[in-house]
């Protein structure tokens, strides 16, 4: 591989240039950065080294980040742009004689006393690399796993320039030598040994968390070097675009990763607080009651009589009752999951909340979300416990609603409002629309929420249409930023 | 205080750090353990003259960084409390009516008949400096010593009061109708704190440079736990460390704060315990968490309960 570092920007006004397509690509991943944000970002860099790596990337985030949630983004974007600056991350044969080379030789030396393993680690035995993955893991020490990591993807990740595979083969292919999965057991054995005895259970299950918190970070080096490697052979534009995804806010709940899964769990917490605060103030904020007289009255004694200073009544909150029926089968479940999560954290903005969960039988679940106050553990017996499956397990929205309307539908009166989550993807069933028709007559409102992009609406088996001529709006609910708006619109 | 000053223009003052490293250093010294995002961002803001927007979970260091700031510099900390409901009088400025009432009515019990020609001269008079009573913000800025000025959970106020502190934050000036402009003698280091209970608007944000402080990483919550708690051994403070980690992978209600783990190793300390085990952990676990709920789940997953 040729050594690409500082074609594109050691002469000058190149940091600027540097920046600006640093800036375009933040954008074009979704970001909002302003102008004023990118000229803060160009002052920044004058008043910070590029040399102090870490300084430099959080100088850069925060004049240009303002949203923790975006810090990842901004992170892989920073990497793919910056990767190549500076002395220790050049791209060599292992040869070089930067300090990582020279720390690596210095552990070859250890390693083998005799000094007759000069150069990468083509000249080792799959047994000495690991015994020296081993040691460096052991000793938790940046330096050795970032060298490892260097002459690992060097021997084992097979990269050739210009090849069209995305990092993860490369990825694949490194660790798949490597056999970091047994690397975790034994590394517990060698702590085992090294403390002469026993470990209590609290002491093992602390060693084991730092020892995969080390394996993660050694995986992260390999995953940093694999991307340095491919972004000096293809350059950083098309580099990041390869890497873009999409804001937690806008991953789409039915694609979800299971790493994307994570995040977005972890980005409801904080959203709904903030959407539990804004709708309290909105109702603290709203309009007054009706006129106080008995106070009015009161009052008008200080002006001698007269009711200079009307008194109104604390305005009576009305509450709407929700009673929530989803769909949990198959690709729609994580959608609903999510959906049921934030109507539960913010339960206290309705005066009643019930849920119903259904595949082709149906079955109400509010007493999990009753019984504890951990959401995440009554999801988990919504998964597991409710009865839904009435005859083989497929979606049928027909006999559900159907089965729902003859035990439940007395329940609906005037302050209830209804909602269905769904892709309403019937199986080519009965559709039984009628039961919607009759909720709406009796109900307050009713709304269908749809994970589907709209334009899939209607095709094949799904048949939102029919369900939905009879409720007061379809939402497309696709991700957070979607599902947060129309939760505001309902309380 | 003048209304235009004559003095030097503050934006020339000597910058107040050398380095990042200097920074991160004399932090240190005053016991606040910084990381590199922390102190580098303090840097940039008095570089660039900007307030810095600190954000993240509760009891992770944010009011203390402002306060540590104004120790090393030297500084006066100057700090405006958020709440609902605050408004300019209470952040900025309120004119002292009653002192304007008296001295309006000594005016006329002077020689007991009104004269009118002064009434202008008592219409400036009683809109000057001596009736001004300035608030934290105002204060701030006129200040002739260093200032740090802290606006602490910024996001308590509504988002019409916000608007509030922009000027002072992007300009260093306040605009009183009656006075005219007041420009900043020096140019303070701000700093807001923020829990993220609301999203703030984008005008506040785009002024401020942006400080995301997160639980700390576990050498640095050891450092912190070894530097506030005198005595400590470099092996409890590593176990203490380690059970936090662990504790906060779980997806509890409220994950301990560093202010949590000082307050648990300082309990450990009083109890002379030289190494946790199993027992201990569980009977001393309400300290580090608040919710039933969470000491039930932390027990249950650090293998605790026989």
């Amino acid at each position: 591989m040729t050594d690409l570092v500082g074609s594109h920007t050691k002469q000058p006004g190149g940091m600027l240039d540097l920046l600006n397509g640093f800036v375009v690509e933040l954008r074009n991943a979704g970001l909002p950065v302003s102008l004023t944000e990118n000229l803060d970002a160009m002052q920044a860099v004058q008043h910070i080294p590029i040399e102090d790596r870490d300084a430099f990337k959080y100088a850069l985030g925060a004049t240009l980040i303002k949203n923790h949630s975006h810090w990842r983004s901004f992170e892989t974007v920073f990497e793919v742009y910056f990767s190549l600056r500076g002395p220790e991350y050049k791209i060599g044969d292992g040869d070089g004689d930067s300090a990582i080379d020279d720390l690596w030789r210095e552990m070859q030396e250890q390693q083998q006393g005799e000094g007759q393993g000069q150069g990468g680690m083509d000249g080792m035995t799959p047994e000495e690399i690991a015994k020296m993955l081993m040691q460096a893991l052991m000793n938790g020490d940046q330096g050795m796993m970032r060298a490892m990591a260097k002459q690992a993807v060097q021997r084992f990740a097979g990269m050739e320039p210009g090849r069209p595979v995305g990092g993860t083969y490369y990825l694949y292919r490194t660790l798949r030598n490597l056999d970091l999965d047994n690397m975790l057991d034994k590394m517990m054995q060698a702590s085992k040994e090294e403390t002469g005895g026993e470990l209590t259970s609290l002491e093992e299950r602390l060693e084991k968390e730092e020892f995969n918190d080390r394996i993660e970070k050694f995986k992260g080096e390999i995953e940093a070097e694999i991307r340095r490697r491919l972004v000096a052979d293809r350059g950083a534009e098309a580099m990041a675009k390869t890497l873009r995804k999409p804001l937690p806010e806008d991953v789409e709940f039915m694609h979800a990763s299971r790493d994307e899964m994570q995040a977005l769990k972890k980005s409801l917490g904080p959203l709904t607080r903030k959407l539990a605060a804004r709708l309290a103030r909105k109702r603290k904020h709203k309009r007054k009651g009706p006129l106080d007289f008995r106070s009015t009255v009161r009052h008008s004694l200080s002006y001698g009589g007269v009711p200079a200073e009307p008194k109104f009544k604390a305005p009576r909150v009305a509450k709407p009752e929700l009673i929530v029926i989803a769909d949990i089968s198959g690709s729609v479940a994580a959608f609903a999951r999510f959906t049921l999560m934030l109507v539960y954290a913010i339960q206290n903005q309705f005066s009643k909340v019930r849920s119903f969960v259904f595949i082709d039988g149906i079955d109400e679940v509010t007493d999990y979300f009753k019984a504890t106050e951990d959401i995440q553990e009554a999801i988990h017996r919504v998964n597991t416990e409710a009865d839904v499956v009435w005859v083989d397990g497929h979606s049928d929205y027909g006999h559900a609603f159907e089965a729902w309307w003859n035990e439940h539908g007395k329940d609906v009166g005037p302050k209830s409002t209804v909602l269905f989550l769904g892709d309403a993807r019937n199986n080519y069933h009965a559709s039984q629309a009628w039961v919607v028709k009759e909720i709406q007559k009796k109900a307050r409102h009713v709304y269908w929420l749809n994970p589907e992009p709209k334009s899939y609406w209607n095709t094949g088996d799904s048949i939102v249409g029919e369900y939905g001529t009879f409720t007061d709006g379809v939402f497309e609910c696709r991700n957070l930023r979607q599902l947060e708006s129309f939760v505001d619109l309902l309380a | 205080m003048t209304t235009i000053p004559d003095a030097a223009n503050p934006a020339d003052a000597e910058p107040r750090f050398e380095s990042v490293q200097q920074v991160r250093d004399s932090l240190r010294d005053a016991q606040y353990l910084s990381d590199d995002g922390i102190a580098g961002i303090v840097y940039l803001a008095d570089r660039l003259q900007k307030p810095i927007l600190v954000e993240g979970p509760a009891g992770t260091g944010k009011t203390q960084l402002a306060k540590s700031v104004a120790d090393i510099t030297g500084a006066k900390l100057i700090r405006l409390q958020c709440y609902e409901g605050l408004d300019e009088s209470k952040a900025l400025y309120e004119w002292n009516y009653k002192k304007q009432l008296l001295r309006i009515q000594t005016e006329k019990g002077a020689d007991g008949v009104e004269q009118g020609e002064d009434w202008t001269d008592v219409r400036d008079d009683i809109f000057s400096d001596e009736f001004l009573l300035t608030r934290p913000l105002l204060e701030a800025i006129t200040s002739d010593e260093p200032v740090v000025l802290l606006i602490d959970e910024v996001d308590r106020v509504e988002v019409e009061t916000e608007a509030l502190l922009l000027e002072i934050l992007s300009d260093y000036q306040v605009s009183i109708p009656e006075l005219g402009t007041i420009v900043a003698k020096q140019i303070p280091l701000v700093f807001l704190t923020s829990n993220n209970t609301r999203e703030l608007s984008e005008a506040l944000k785009r002024r401020c440079l942006y400080l995301h402080v997160d639980y700390p990483q576990l050498e640095r919550e050891k450092a912190i736990v070894l530097a506030k708690t005198p005595g400590i051994t470099d092996n409890l403070a590593d176990q203490i460390a380690r059970v936090v980690r662990s504790i906060r992978q779980l997806d509890l209600k409220k994950s301990p704060s560093v202010s949590e783990t000082l307050d648990w190793a300082r309990t450990l300390m009083l109890l002379n315990i030289e190494t946790i085990d199993e027992q201990i952990a569980k009977d001393t676990l309400n300290i580090l968490l608040k919710y039933q709920t969470d000491i039930a789940k932390a027990t249950k997953e650090l293998s605790i309960d026989e």
